[in-house]
Formats: C-alpha cells, structure tokens, sequence
C-alpha cells in the first residue's frame, strides 16, 4: 500500500531511541543480575562450607553416618535417596505425563466430546461448537493445577491417604516378591515408594505442559504429511511427531528432574528420614533437601558448614543433571541437521 | 528497633507506663503452658507484651546466644560451653516439668506394659517383632499381633530426644556407648519424622508403629501411652504424680540444672524433665527486666495452676523458691561485654 508508505517507513525519533537505549539497559541489568545472583548464591555457600570441606573432605561424600554427637558426618545415604527417588519418580511421571501430553496435543478429548455431541445430533449448533476445545483447555489446566498446590498439603496427603492406600499392595509385592532386591524390606509407612508416588504426581505438570508445548510447536504440515502418505496415527505419533519435539520433551524432563531433586517439604514428611542405603523401594530413605530441611533449624554453629556442604553438594548433583541435559540435547539438535 | 517504640511510647503518653515488649523463642514442649501464661499475664500487665516462638530448643538456645531475643526456653538446658559463649551471662529457670511417653498404634491392643528390657531394645533396633518375647511376657493375656515394629523417632534436633535419650542412656550401656545423649541422637533403627505432630501423623497411619511424644501432645490427641518399667520393676503410666515423684530426686544444681535420668523410687514414671527458660544475667533495660522478673514470679507461682490441666507437672515447692531467689538477683545495667 503506496499511500501508507511513510507511516511505518520513518527513522526512530530521539525519543523512540533513548527509550530503546533505555529498554536495552533494563534487559540487560535484569539478565545480568540473575546470573549474579546464582553465583552470589553459589559462593555464599560455598563459602560457609569450607571449614567442612576442609575437616571432612571426601570422606564426607562416601561416609554413611550422620552423628552429631561423634562429629561424624556423611550423605552417602542421602545422596543415594536423593538420586533414587527422583530417577523413579521421572521415570513413572515421564511416560506418564508424556502420555497425558500426547492425548491433549492429539485433542482425543475434543474429538470424543465431539462424537458424544454428534450422538444427540447436536454437534453443529451453534452452543456447541466450541465444546471440544473447552474440554481440552479444562483438562489441561485440571493439570496445571496440580502445580499449585503447596507441597506441605502434598505431604500430609501421603501420610493420611497415600499410605494407607498402598499397604495392602506393598504387603502383598513384600510377601510375594521379597527375594527380589526392589521388594526386600516391608512397608513400615513413610518409605521410598510413597515419596516417589507423590514426587511422581508433583512433576507431572511440569512434564505435561512443556512436553504438550513442544508437541503442539510441531508444524501442522508434517503430521498432514505423514497422513498423506498414508501413515497410521500410531505411526505418525511414533515416527513423525515425537522424534520431531523429542528435544523439548527431552527439556521437560530434565527440568523436571531438577525439582524432583530440590523437593523437600513432601518428601521430607515422607520418605522416612533413615539414613540407609537400600534398593527395597518399600524401605524408608533419606535426601539431602529433606536432611537440611530437617536439621538447618537447630543446627549448631559445628553443624552449619556440615549442612552447607551438603546443600553443596545438592548444588553441585542439580547443575551436573542440568549440563548433562544441555549436553543431550545439544547432541540431539546435531542428529536432527546431519 | 524496641527501644524506639518504647521511647515513642514513653512521650506519647506521661502517665500510662510505656510499652515494653520482650521477644522468647525455643522449646515447643512448654509453648501451651507458656502460651497460657502470656495471656493471662498480660491482662494483669497490659503494658507488657510478649512473643514466644516455638521453634525448638536448639533454635531458641541458637538466638539467645546471638542476642536476637530476650530470653529462650530450653527443654536440654544449656551445655556449659553454650552459657560460655554469652558475655551477658545466663540463668537457667525451671519453669515446668513434664514426662515424655511411648505412644503405640497396635489395633485391639488396650494397654501396653514395656519392660526396660522391651523398649531398650526396641530403641536399640534389636526386638524387631511385636510378639517378641521380651514384650510378651510383660503382657499376659494380651494378644500381640505378629507384627514387624516400625520405630519412630524424631528427624530434628530437639530437646524430646535429648531426654530420651539421656534415659535410655542411662537404662542401657550399650545404647550410651551408641548412639548416645544427644539432641539428634544416631538412632539405630526407626523411620525419623519432624516434630510432635510428624511423630503422631506416622503413628496414627501406620500400625504397628511405636514412637515418643510429649505427654502433654499425647495426651491432648487421646494417643494411648504405654506403662513403662522403671529401675525398681515397677510398671508405671505417665501421671502428674508419678512424673513428681520422679523429679523430686532431680538434685539441681546452682545453675538450676539437673535431671534424674532414671528414678529409682517404685511410683516414679521413668522419663520426666524440667523445662528451663534460659534468661540473660544483665538487662540494659531495667524496665524490661522488672518485666521479666514479674513474669517469672507469676510463671513460678499462680502460673503452676494451669500446669496440670495442660499435661505438664507443678514444680515441687523448694524448685519455686529457688526460681524466685534466681530471678531476683538479676541484675539491670549495661553488659560486661556488648554482645550485639
């Protein structure tokens, strides 16, 4: 349009630019400081822990006892749970949040209120046009919501509800199956197995909505092409759709990964606090966030450094998971291109 | 911060007596009782108000010794070496006392009866099943189920467990030898859970489940408690009379500390403890002080009335005296050593 030409065609004012300059400053401070931050973090702690890290060295990271009457300091046991419960509880809530992304990207909600409405021969008049996206959307915030809650609530659902639940279950894999290593140790109660069930449900929005994300962002034209060249929904799904979001879905979990490791409120209520080392899924644990959460309150002036090696440590597992991540899928993004 | 409020107040008004707010914070054993005091307290002394927070022995002991508040409340007391590392000094005052219980969730099992032998054990981790000799022989005509014990203990540092542990301690030798007297002992066995209510959360969902809880919290969440042997084979239930009976042999010393870690005396219940406030010797603020002093008088004496009715035991009357005796000789003034 020639007659528009000089509306949207003029060099910036000298307003338009010292507001520009400005805008870039903020951004700029604004990214900046949240990196300082982390670092300031970083070094803080680390700073308070090395009186620890001098007296304990590594011996702290092998040693299995936590005493603090005999001085002796270890979180082996916690590392261990640590690692454990979040690697179970990202293994269940990653397929299963990847299966609830997969049936709402699919909109298999929206075509099933679709063919209920048609049932009654309702599905073209006009109130009940926009139902099948409203079922989507709805379950799709049901999901979302589940981030919402406070973890504390989380908590107390697994001790009143969880637990008393999978009892029954837990006796019978005990009896049934307690020559294995999984199953080796009865339930007392709080354990490994209802932490990870809660954990499981606790991650489970944050792997939906950014795998649902990634799979939703994938182009419209290739799913049209792969049924265009007569691909099953099955196939589409498995050889066009997934491979072509896997990154994304690969950064949902990773990023759920590190919350599940950083949990500590839900899990310290419930996953038993012993300090042992076992693979029984049914047998109390420990992890690091719940032994801070657990002993920073009281913590004397020789137990703080202690304390702030292990949040080190914490530190150190999360950003090792998240490079490790970065590493995969940076890797992935060459495949794609070669 | 406080001592501009104050001042403020002190102009705003000739004639009313100023504001003077005192700030505590330490064990969540005596918080109730306290927390009762507080209120009928302040009705007598409207101008005197005081916040406790019950964030835990170690928390409070941690504060005072960083002069952040104006007096802590302790149920381990406070180790030589803690009172050294404040420059103002510290009396130590009893202020109630109170037992610690088993509490169980066995179904169909009415009463309990634990020999020293059965629940050192079961602290220790060695009697592993409810229907364990050492259990059952103390508790004929009861049907023990076949059940595994789930042992649990505190997960956070407290003042509970230092008791606990100090009896047990005292009981066995193996347990003194490890894990020991401690605020978070090294338990040997058990599932660890925060807090009273994380104890009695884990005890009502599991059954089976064995745990300690203050008598008080027992008692207000009708959780059945088991009678305890003590050193002279006598089996006995929690009560304000046996807890007495137990503390009337805990000698004090000049500090106002001490314990009977395992009372002989056949009526005596086995596990009972003072519970101290931890106060400064030297007050800036003289007014702040006479504050306290009052307080302390009232805890020591009308105070005691509340102390049955909310689980805990009256102070035998020479403790109250030497309460008293205690809290008058602090003194105002200012600090030998600043310790802000």
């Amino acid at each position: 349009m020639p007659t528009n030409h000089q509306t949207f065609a003029q060099p910036p004012s000298a307003r338009q630019r010292v507001l520009d300059q400005i805008f870039g400053v903020l951004t700029r401070a604004a990214a900046w400081i949240a990196g300082l931050l982390v670092a300031v973090i970083v070094l803080q702690i680390a700073w308070k822990a090395v009186p620890a890290v001098r007296e304990h060295g590594l011996s702290f990271l092998t040693g299995t006892t936590w005493d603090p009457k005999q001085q002796q300091f270890g979180i082996l046991p916690q590392i261990w749970g640590t690692l454990y419960s979040s690697l179970l509880a990202i293994v269940i809530g990653g397929v299963l949040g990847l299966c609830i992304a997969i049936f709402l990207s699919e909109g298999f909600l929206g075509s099933f209120a679709f063919r209920v409405l048609s049932l009654f021969g309702a599905q073209h008049r006009r109130w009940a046009l926009r139902i099948p996206d409203r079922a989507d959307l709805l379950l799709r915030n049901l999901v979302e919501l589940l981030a919402a809650i406070p973890s504390v609530v989380y908590g107390l659902w697994g001790i009143f509800v969880v637990i008393p639940l999978i009892r029954p279950w837990a006796d019978w894999l005990h009896a049934r199956f307690g020559w294995t290593a999984l199953f080796s140790e009865p339930l007392q109660g709080p354990g490994l197995l209802p932490a990870v069930i809660v954990l499981t449900v606790m991650i489970l929005p944050t792997v939906t909505a950014l795998s649902r994300d990634a799979l939703a962002s994938v182009p419209p034209k290739l799913r049209i092409a792969a049924y265009g060249i007569g691909a099953t929904r099955w196939e589409t799904m498995l050889a066009v759709l997934l491979p072509a979001a896997k990154r994304g879905i690969f950064g949902a979990i990773v990023i759920a990964f590190g919350r599940a490791l950083g949990e500590t409120m839900a899990l310290a209520m419930l996953i038993g606090n012993a300090n042992k080392i076992s693979l029984s899924i049914l047998s109390p644990a420990n992890t690091l966030a719940a032994l801070l959460a657990n002993s920073f309150p009281e913590a004397g002036p020789k137990e703080v450094p202690v304390l702030m090696f292990a949040a080190l440590t914490l530190l150190l597992i999360t950003l090792v998971v998240n490079v490790f991540g970065a590493l995969i899928m940076s890797r992935a993004g060459v495949e794609k291109k070669a | 911060m406080l001592s501009l409020l104050a001042a403020f107040t002190a102009c705003g008004s000739s004639e009313r007596p100023r504001l003077i707010r005192l700030q505590g914070a330490g064990a969540s054993f005596p918080a109730p009782l306290y927390g009762r005091w507080f209120k009928v307290f302040n009705a007598a002394h409207p101008n005197v108000q005081i916040d406790y927070q019950s964030v835990g022995s170690g928390s409070g002991v941690k504060s005072v010794i960083d002069g952040t508040i104006d007096f802590a409340a302790s149920d381990a007391a406070m180790t030589a070496e803690e009172i050294e590392r404040v420059p103002r000094g510290i009396q130590l005052l009893p202020m109630t006392a109170g037992s610690i219980v088993l509490s169980y969730n066995l179904p169909h099992v009415e009463e309990l009866k634990l020999s020293r032998e059965a629940y050192t054990g079961i602290f220790l981790g060695k009697i592993k099943s409810w229907d364990d000799a050492a259990i059952a022989s103390a508790n004929p005509g009861v049907q023990l189920p076949k059940l595994p014990i789930n042992l649990v203990v505190r997960a956070d540092s407290s003042g509970t467990s230092f008791v606990i542990s100090q009896h047990l301690s005292a009981v066995s030798e193996e347990f003194a030898k490890n894990p020991g007297t401690n605020k978070m002992p090294n338990w040997p066995a058990g599932t660890r859970a925060k807090g009273n209510e994380g104890i009695a959360s884990n005890l009502k969902s599991t059954p089976g489940s064995i745990g300690y809880l203050e008598y008080g919290y027992a008692e207000t969440q009708h959780m059945p408690m088991a009678s305890l042997q003590n050193k002279s084979g006598a089996f006995v239930r929690a009560s304000t009379e046996s807890g007495q009976s137990a503390l009337k042999n805990a000698k004090l010393s000049a500090d106002l500390v001490g314990w009977n870690p395992d009372p002989a005396e056949p009526a005596s219940y086995p596990i009972a403890t003072y519970t101290w406030l931890c106060v400064y010797r030297h007050y800036d603020d003289a007014q702040e002080l006479e504050a306290l002093r009052d307080f302390v008088h009232y805890g020591a004496s009308e105070g005691q009335q509340f102390a049955e009715s909310l689980g805990y035991i009256p102070l035998p009357d020479d403790v109250r005296k030497q309460v008293i005796e205690a809290v008058d000789k602090l003194a105002p003034g200012k600090t030998v050593a600043s310790s802000q």
